[in-house]
């Protein structure tokens, strides 16, 4: 594969350069600069002229100048939304491109090759004994080192508490307080993105809605809910949310348990005799929940369900949360299936 | 050595042919009267419909629920068409999801094997079967090569289409994957069939009514898919405007092969002794 | 008449003493070899990334301030958008050749990766990590995994919504670090994802400033040591030994190459940023920690990650109601950490087991050491199948192969595969050692016996070879 690749630079190249002549010439000399290697004083060995060769270098330089003057032209004629993007480009990369022939003429015509030959630069057991021996008789009027040595570390590391304590300002080092926050508290209503309340009677099934605490911060990553209806008989939530889905309604946090995507993605059967049951999926990586159990994990790597929020209908048919999530939002970490307290965030 | 490496190249190919080829359906051939008549009718919608739907879809389209041997080898299994309207059945025929070989297959878009005729007679029969739905309207219609006119626009179709639609279907349109099934890419669609498929939510998507996306809303939709056929790239070569996987492709099949190819010329290669 | 070249030197050899160090520098020997270019390339990726990116601070705003956006990009009109994203749409379309530099820029990052990975594997498969060049290489080992950070950080200041997702992701997997991921998260974030405003300057400033002094660092240190103990060479003909060293002069022998080099590379990646679309943030829209889309990838050097997020079964290790390891720590730390490590470790590795101490200045044919070579072939497909599966959806689409059979196949081709690997490729290199072999010597046995004959035919032996 190789061979084919290289075969075919040598044709496309074969044209400009002609095989670099075997015999070239080799200089002798360490990388001191001591010797030479033809005898008359030279460093660098002499070559031949390439009168052809400085000629492409030119011609290569003046393409190289027109590709650029083209670059200043077209940014100067065009006007933002008509200048394209790829003339630039060309531009630019003409010149460069240009350049870097040229070069390469320089580098295989017009420069002598050279073959250098140069010792490998060796240990140095002396030095480093010396080294080592200077160091320790530096110490010769020292009659507790080791003393010393300790008062010196404690020192830096006293040193070093003091330069580290400005960064408590960063906040509480251990506080995962924040992390608890929740805008949803019972009584909140549930609105759209455009800020429209939703009523239960808006929720159909076969379909899914993104919901949000109405005065919120929509960013805040315990305000996004998805909001599904299912049939109440097909519903089985775990102990204790007996009452969490009014009319079949369920809510949960939009935030993925697993890294923290938004789950964006609804299926649901047409026909279920032979579909597959309505999930709610995360398109990151495809960790599945179901609705109707509590948004248990089917597939995908989630390692728990997604927060469920208990729903209730008011007195004009507003859905408005009943509490605050099951559980806390979005991906785990260490403290994150204790209890939950939720702080209420302010807004 | 070579020729193990060789079998074992030609073993993994295979392999994947078999896999991709045990997804895909079988041919099929469409029932039908011998002669015709000049007109679309709902009486020739249901001598299709008995010759071709009725294995599935059950006499009058009650549907069937346990698979029952039907024409062929096919055990049928079908939803209902009761109500479904002119709506579904112009969709999924138009679009070739249906005739469905299998009722387990995922449906996708096939070769449309009726006629133009033959649709709207058997569109004609399920509108027949229960009052539902009609084909929507709607005033988005390409202008030109290019152009696209009508009602909304694709600023607001754009914004609609990321919270209700970019998490399936990706948000050029160019499809994807959600657990289960394959989501397809939106190109080449016309305003109606994409104004079905919203209102329907074919196979596993979601079903959207007017009281979730409203018909302007719906129109600006439309509107924002049928510009992902053509994105106007201002960056250069689109390169499939999927992100960074043919990026990466670009990185390595282009620009590395370019570059080392002028460390080639720049450098030497070594002679093996 | 004075030297127009002599003068300077003197000017500076008698304020600096440095004209023994320039000789010495000009004529440094680099060994020859197209392969000793790569690490070049990546370094003037990295020079051009400087400046372009200087460019890119001048227009470029860090800021998460909401600002509803009515420029030139008439489909994002009326959007509410970071001025983050908002600047960087302008850049795209207000500023003459503003997207080119934008482009130019995201190329040469993905292309330094790139870059550096190929040095690194020519390095590898070559063994020019062994004694007396350990120390470059665990350098150049951090130089990649900084410089990965550092583009994930750069695509990330841009607030589209791919990268956001990608932030979101960064964000899980940080909280997944057992026992400290929740506080360390908050510490750098300043409050649960989306984090503060102050987050957005905290992410640009190691961007622009701390990582690529830190890079540039590391990369003088790496130069110097190269320059220190010399490059390797191939044993190309038996003047090629440990002691000495046979190569072009810095000057001027490998000077215009590698101007010329550095201008190609350069024009390459201004080619590209002019000719391919890369990140077209316009089509993906602003960044909202509610919004999602499908195939949301990251960059290409991240998608070892995305495969490994993705591979992993579901299951958090919990110890009574204490999560002690979230799942995403897995794929999106561990992994990392265990390539990182064995990458780092493997001189020594290799040292312990083929019980070779010795300092090596020429470099092996992959070859000629098989067991070096098939573990790193076997190690680089393992990560590179990993990365592969991270694309499963893509591949869905395209060829209708299912998601969760490609899940198992790959679940289990990971490891096999690899496996496989190691022996085939570990029996190449020994076939091909063994034919070489086998031609050396139907090689000397036909010039003896030519010898021969020409003894016997009366003649002078012929010049050997």
């Amino acid at each position: 594969m190789r061979r084919w690749i290289e075969a075919l630079f040598a044709l496309l190249l074969g044209r400009l350069f002609r095989r670099r002549t075997a015999g070239a010439q080799t200089a002798g000399g360490s990388g001191d600069g001591s010797g030479d290697g033809s005898g008359d004083g030279r460093i660098v060995p002499a070559g031949s002229p390439e009168r052809r060769a400085e000629n492409w270098v030119l011609a290569l330089l003046a393409l190289a100048v027109l590709f650029a003057a083209g670059f200043v032209v077209s940014y100067a004629e065009f006007s933002p939304e008509r200048l394209p993007n790829e003339l630039l480009g060309i531009c630019i990369g003409g010149a460069l491109l240009s350049i870097t022939a040229a070069l390469t003429v320089v580098a295989r015509r017009l420069v002598v090759t050279e073959e250098i030959e140069e010792e490998y630069p060796q240990e140095h057991p002396k030095q480093q004994s010396e080294v080592a021996q200077l160091v320790h008789e530096s110490g010769s009027r020292f009659t507790r080192k080791r003393l010393l040595l300790g008062a010196a570390g404690a020192t830096a590391g006293a040193l070093g508490v003091a330069a580290l304590t400005p960064a408590v300002s960063f906040g509480p080092l251990w506080d995962t307080g924040p992390l608890d926050e929740s805008p949803w508290r019972r009584g909140r209503r549930l609105v759209s993105v455009d800020d429209v309340p939703f009523k239960a009677s808006d929720i159909y099934e076969e379909t899914f809605y993104t919901a949000f605490p109405e005065g919120a911060d929509k960013e805040f990553i315990a305000s996004p809910l998805v909001v599904v209806r299912l049939d109440p008989s097909a519903i089985h939530l775990p102990a204790g949310r007996a009452d969490w889905a009014p009319d079949g309604i369920v809510a949960y946090s939009k935030i993925c348990t697993h890294a923290g995507c938004a789950i964006a993605l609804y299926r649901k059967p047409t026909f279920p005799v032979v579909e597959p049951k309505p999930m709610l999926v995360c398109p990151c990586h495809y960790s599945t929940f179901d609705p109707a159990t509590g948004a248990t994990v089917v597939y995908g790597p989630a390692g728990r369900p997604l927060p469920q929020l208990p729903l209730m209908i008011d007195d004009l048919g507003y859905l408005r949360a009943a509490g605050n999530y099951s559980a806390r939002v979005g991906p785990s970490w260490w403290n994150v299936r204790s209890d939950p307290t939720f702080v209420n965030k302010p807004t | 050595m070579r020729r193990l490496l060789t079998t074992l190249i030609a073993c993994a190919s295979l392999g994947l042919a078999l896999a991709a080829a045990a997804s895909a359906e079988p041919l099929y051939g469409i029932v039908r009267p011998t002669t015709e008549p000049a007109q679309p009718s709902v009486k020739l919608g249901a001598e299709l419909y008995a010759g071709n739907c009725a294995t599935c879809h059950g006499i009058a389209g009650s549907g069937i629920v346990h698979p029952r041997p039907g024409a062929g080898d096919l055990y049928g299994q079908g939803p209902s068409l009761r109500g479904v309207g002119a709506l579904a059945a112009d969709f999924y025929l138009r679009m070739g999801f249906m005739p469905l070989t299998n009722p387990h297959y995922e449906p996708e878009r096939d070769r449309v094997l009726f006629s133009d005729k033959e649709i709207r007679s058997l569109v004609a029969y399920v509108a027949s079967l229960g009052a539902g739905p009609g084909i929507p309207h709607t005033g988005v219609h390409w202008v030109g090569d290019r152009g696209i006119a009508g009602p909304g626009t694709i600023a607001n179709g754009l914004y609609q289409f990321t919270l209700h639609c970019a998490g399936c279907h990706q948000i050029v349109g160019r499809g994807g994957f959600v657990t289960g099934a394959r989501v397809p890419p939106l190109q080449g669609l016309t305003p109606t069939e994409i104004a079905e498929a919203v209102r329907i939510g074919p196979y596993l998507m979601p079903r959207f009514s007017t009281t979730q996306i409203s018909n302007y809303q719906l129109d600006s939709i439309i509107k924002y898919v049928l510009s992902t056929r053509d994105p106007v790239n201002h960056g250069g070569w689109g390169i499939g405007n999927l992100g960074p996987i043919p990026e990466g492709m670009v990185v390595w099949w282009v620009g590395i092969p370019l570059l080392i190819a002028l460390c080639l010329v720049l450098g030497k290669r070594l002679r093996s002794s | 008449m004075s030297d127009p070249i002599l003068e300077p030197v003197r000017f500076i050899d008698e304020r600096t003493a440095s004209a023994p160090l320039l000789k010495k520098a000009l004529r440094y020997a680099f060994p020859d070899h197209w392969s000793f270019l790569l690490g070049e390339v990546a370094l003037y990726c990295f020079i051009l990334l400087i400046l372009t990116g200087i460019y890119l601070t001048f227009f470029f705003d860090p800021s998460t301030a909401h600002t509803v956006y009515h420029g030139p990009y008439t489909e994002l009109d009326g959007r509410t958008m970071s001025a983050a994203y908002k600047s960087v749409l302008d850049i795209s379309f207000t500023y003459k050749a503003g997207l080119l530099i934008r482009q130019t820029h995201h190329w040469a990052a993905d292309m330094f990766l790139a870059a550096i990975v190929i040095h690194l594997l020519r390095v590898f498969f070559t063994g020019a990590f062994r004694k007396p060049r350990e120390l470059t290489w665990i350098v150049g080992l951090t130089l990649l995994f900084v410089s990965l950070l550092e583009g994930y950080l750069g695509y990330s200041l841009v607030d589209d919504l791919l990268s956001g997702m990608g932030l979101a992701i960064g964000y899980g997997v940080g909280l997944s670090i057992p026992i400290i991921g929740g506080p360390l998260m908050l510490l750098l974030f300043g409050a649960p994802f989306p984090g503060t405003p102050s987050f957005w300057p905290r992410m640009y400033i190691a961007h622009v400033l701390l990582i690529p002094l830190l890079l540039a660092t590391l990369i003088g240190i790496h130069l110097a040591l190269v320059a220190a103990r010399h490059h390797t060479q191939f044993k190309e003909s038996p003047r090629h030994t440990e002691k000495r060293l046979i190569g072009v002069p810095m000057f001027p022998g490998q000077a215009p190459r590698s101007l010329a080099l550095m201008f190609g590379t350069w024009g390459v990646l201004f080619l590209m940023g002019g000719l391919f679309q890369i990140n077209p943030i316009w089509q993906w829209g602003p960044f909202e920690p509610y919004l999602a889309t499908n195939g949301a990838q990251p960059d290409w050097y991240l998608g070892w990650l995305i495969g490994a997020l993705r591979l992993m079964p579901s299951f958090d290790v919990t110890v009574s109601h204490f999560t002690l390891i979230p799942n995403p720590f897995w794929g999106g730390a561990l992994f990392p950490l265990v390539v990182i490590g064995i990458l780092m470790a493997y001189p020594w590795l290799e040292r312990k087991l083929t019980g070779d101490y010795r300092f090596h200045n020429l470099a092996d044919r992959p070859r000629d050491a098989p067991n070096r070579t098939a573990f790193g072939v076997a190690f680089v497909f393992w990560v590179f199948a990993i990365f592969g599966f991270g694309a499963a959806d893509r591949i869905l689409v395209l060829w209708n192969i299912g998601y969760n059979t490609q899940l198992y196949i790959f679940r289990v081709g990971i490891w096999a595969f690899p496996a496989i690997l190691f022996v085939l490729v570990r029996k190449l290199c020994r076939e091909l050692q063994a034919a070489e072999r086998i031609e050396r010597a139907q090689h000397e046995a036909e010039s003896e016996a030519e010898q021969e004959h020409a003894v016997l035919a009366g003649g002078a032996p012929p010049a050997p070879g």
